[in-house]
């Protein structure tokens, strides 16, 4: 194996080997023997933020195609290749990046490895397949619009970006998803899917250096390709409040208002995580296990501005390490009966509050502590710590997840209310109704 | 302490003389620690003509305690960064909680007075209504929700307690006062039917010792016999449609009633259901309906069987236009199954997901807990995992295929097509 990039390491604390293969793809593997189990994640640099108007849910698109067979795989025989293992497989899309993952026995890890390759080099994009998918995804686009919270947080999304690609949705815009051939999908899946803009994570119950030998056997013969371009776009400067109100059949109404936020590298990024923990309670960072449940969150300024007086059922906040500067989102329920406005205003009297006379010291501690849990809670199994692996390596670089415990208590009550009152003004802000149709 | 369950879980269990149960299985896989503390007494126990007493029980019991008003509640559990869950089910009222291994002793103390001495305030009774009553709300609006409802009333009747609104309405919850609650604390939150399981990086006879000390003052009545009311057998088809304009999307929910799960066809029913709708992206009903029809996002089956005759429902989400072609699909692949019965490739693969799943199942603190309050709420043993595997490779073909012939009957389903256009020939809702 040639090392091409960085020089293999090994840590001997955590068990975990990095290396590249001759065609550039990123290896890493962590070693974990809690359990029988293995999982392997395949990190994609391709996300819906490089996607061009008109061509929007390509990447979501592509991700479905690429569990519909391969060349050595037909597509009838995809299923059931880790689930005699009793395995699980998914993928999953977002701005940044796509991922593909398999959980199981670790008997299975060359089924696993052998599936990943094919993905990787040999998918078939059969028309047939393309235009059956079509549906399905229009199907997956339509169960969301049944969700208000869902519609409003794209209408949001969409009106806090006028330029780049982050303003639309990840699954597409539905004339898009009509319109999309299948040469769009697979000339998007050649450009992207090679091993120099991949990640290949396995952690479990292995031998690390056996893994990369098994590894090197499945992809060695795959060849790179030119490196893709990822879209760039500079988002302008926001001058106003800008808002949006849905109007249609329902029975609650939702408030969501969003910032401007700070990349994961940026320095205002930990300095918002422990102030969204303080505002809504702490989520931790892992976007596949964050969301299981409430956080704790009774204490924390906007639950007890919002919940404990009567105003809001819900209310969640959420910041994402995210490549290039996205969103902090927060959200809320409307009582049944209470006002958006009454809802709204109680948000807005609590963030000027923050903005005005900062945080206690008390709640800062209380915030890093509850963010301390979650890290140690969010890496509860080998699918968990794998998809912490794959996805900061694909975010925000080799070293940056090592470094969120010690960034998260670096964090001062000044950096917090510095990043309140820079960040949650009312120019730097859009919001939100979704306003059941004939209520105030 | 082991920080490998490779070989299975091997917990210890311990009963106390007022009848409550605790059952660690110790694991340094991580430094948490997850506590399950689990009453035999969820909606099920609700009075006649008045659902949702369990439910706004749960949602208020732990906003205060006669020792601790909810603010203190809540800053102990903050900042520890803890998230208890107090949770309902037709079965049980389940308090949940994972922390750090340095907080354990502190929550599961409070875990403990917040079961045994909630002050119901008033006050917190009045927001957790309003905040029960909006969320009865979202769910009206939400056709998934409608249609599984819809379902097991159509299957159960309205009055049966698995038929009935688990949650109440927002009549039954306005009238649902402070006495409602107390009443039903004092009747049903009692130590004979309590179940304490802790798992993760914690010494188990230590911890048995703890919950004794925090337990064993704790007396109350003896538990009870639950008798489930068996379903109507039905003869004929059911169909029922929920008109939700503006919807993009209908949700279908079809289903029957099986069997409980102490029934010795479990594990046939499981094989069945495996086959149905769940192995792979969602068995031979995703295979039709999503894989070569294109049709639907999710179109699966599940089945959860409980102390009662319990419902094996099929799901689909689907463009509006594609209703009774979904419907067909599903009418084909039950009837297919309930007359053909599964193959022997079927079976094989189902069988060998299903035993190698159970490593992936039991790997976090969580599910561990999840799993342990299974095997003592149905009298599995404590030994379950490792039995586990030898009980689905003992379930025959021939099992299956009577218990598809015994249920998978489209004539006999019932159907509720929540969605925002009119259907012929089904009763509006």
């Amino acid at each position: 194996m040639d090392s091409m990039h960085l020089p293999a390491t090994t840590s001997v604390e955590s068990r975990t080997l990095r290396d590249y293969l001759a065609n550039g793809l990123q290896v890493v593997v962590r070693e974990v023997h809690t359990a029988p189990l293995v999982s392997v994640w395949c990190w994609y640099r391709v996300g819906s933020g490089d996607e061009a108007p008109g061509l929007t849910g390509v990447s979501h698109w592509v991700e479905h195609m690429n569990f519909k067979g391969t060349i050595n795989i037909p597509r009838e025989q995809m299923k059931g290749i880790v689930e005699r293992f009793g395995g699980m497989w998914n993928g999953y899309t977002w701005i940044d990046q796509t991922t593909y993952l398999e959980t199981a026995g670790r008997a299975a890890l060359d089924q696993m490895l052998f599936i990943e390759a094919e993905r990787m080099a040999y998918g078939l994009y059969e028309p047939p397949e393309c235009e059956s998918e079509r549906t399905v995804i229009i199907s997956e686009l339509q169960g969301g619009d049944n969700d208000p919270d869902q519609l409003l947080d794209t209408e949001v999304t969409a009106t806090a970006f006028r330029a780049h690609p982050y303003g639309h949705p990840t699954i597409g815009w539905l004339e898009d998803l009509r319109s999309m051939t299948r040469d769009d999908l697979y000339d998007y899946y050649r450009r992207f899917y090679i091993p120099n803009n991949a990640t290949l994570v396995v952690v479990g119950d292995v031998d690390a250096t056996d893994v990369m030998k098994r590894v090197e056997k499945h992809f060695a013969s795959i060849p790179e390709g030119p490196a893709p371009e990822r879209m760039c776009a500079i988002e302008p400067e926001q001058l106003g409040e800008r808002r949006v109100v849905i109007e249609r059949e329902g029975t609650t109404g939702y408030v969501k208002v969003v910032f401007r936020a700070p990349a994961a590298t940026e320095p205002d990024f930990f300095p918002l995580l422990v102030l969204d923990a303080v505002l809504t309670g702490a989520k931790g960072v892992n976007l596949w296990s964050s969301f299981r449940g409430l956080p704790p969150q009774r204490r924390a300024r906007l639950y007890t501005a919002l919940v404990e007086r009567g105003l809001a059922s819900v209310v969640s906040g959420a910041i994402l390490p995210t490549v290039q500067p996205y969103l902090y989102t927060l959200s809320f329920t409307a009582i049944d009966g209470v006002s958006l406005a009454a809802v709204e205003t109680a948000a807005f009297d609590e963030i000027e509050r923050v903005r005005s006379a900062g945080v206690e010291p008390s709640e800062v501690e209380r915030a890093r502590h509850q963010l301390r849990a979650r890290l140690v809670f969010d890496n509860d199994s080998v699918t968990n710590i794998a998809h912490q692996l794959g996805y900061f390596e694909t975010v925000a670089g080799p070293r940056f997840l090592s470094s969120i415990q010690r960034q998260i208590d670096a964090v001062t009550a000044e950096q917090i209310w510095d990043v309140a009152r820079r960040r949650l003004t009312s120019a730097n802000r859009t919001v939100g109704w979704f306003r059941p149709a004939g209520r105030s | 302490m082991s920080s490998s369950m490779a070989a299975g879980l091997s917990p210890v269990r311990h009963t106390l003389s007022n009848g409550s149960t605790v059952v660690v299985q110790e694991s340094s896989a991580t430094p948490a620690v997850s506590i399950n503390a689990t009453f035999l007494a969820g909606s099920f126990c609700d009075p006649d003509g008045l659902p949702g007493v369990a439910y706004l029980t749960a949602r208020v019991v732990d906003r205060g305690t006669t020792h601790k008003s909810a603010d203190a509640v809540a800053e102990e559990l903050d900042k520890r960064g803890v998230a208890l869950r107090v949770g309902t089910t037709r079965h049980r009222m389940i308090f949940s909680s994972t922390c750090l291994a340095e907080d354990f002793d502190d929550v599961l103390e409070l875990i403990v007075e917040v079961a045994r001495r909630p002050a119901f305030p008033e006050a917190e009774l009045v927001k957790r209504r309003a905040e029960s009553i909006t969320a009865l709300r979202q769910n009206e609006d939400n056709p998934s929700v409608r249609a599984s409802e819809a379902l097991s009333e159509l299957l159960y009747g309205p009055l049966h307690p698995y038929g009935r609104p688990a949650r109440g309405t927002v009549a039954t919850l306005e009238r649902i006062d402070r006495d409602a609650l107390l009443k039903f604390h004092a009747d049903e939150i009692r130590p004979a039917v309590l179940t304490v399981v802790v798992v993760g990086d914690v010494r188990a006879g230590k911890t048995i010792e703890r919950v004794c000390e925090l337990l064993d003052d704790w007396k109350g009545a003896p538990e009870r016999p639950i008798v489930v009311p068996p379903p109507a057998a039905p003869a004929v088809r059911r169909v029922r449609q929920i008109l939700m304009p503006g919807k993009s999307q209908t949700d279908i929910a079809y289903g029957f009633t099986t069997i409980r799960r102490l029934d010795p066809r479990y594990h046939a029913y499981g094989l069945l259901n495996n086959i149905l709708g769940q192995f792979g992206l969602g068995g031979r009903l995703a295979d039709n309906i999503r894989e070569r029809q294109g049709m639907a996002y999710y179109a699966f089956s599940e089945f959860n069987a409980n102390m009662g005759e319990s419902p094996l429902v099929v799901r689909a989400g689907v463009d509006p236009k594609n209703v009774e072609r979904t419907i067909e699909a599903i009418d084909d692949e039950v009837r297919d199954l309930g007359l053909q019965g599964p193959t022997d490739v079927e079976m094989d693969e189902s069988r060998s997901y299903l035993i190698g799943s159970i490593p992936r199942l039991l790997e976090t603190n969580e599910s561990i807990a999840a799993f342990l309050q299974d095997c003592e709420h149905f009298d599995l043993g404590l030994d379950y995992d490792r039995r586990l595997p030898e009980l689905l490779k003992a379930v025959t073909i021939d099992e299956v295929r009577a218990a598809a012939a015994d249920v998978l009957n489209p004539q006999r389903a019932a159907l509720v097509i929540a969605g925002p256009e009119a259907r012929v020939g089904a009763d509006a809702a």
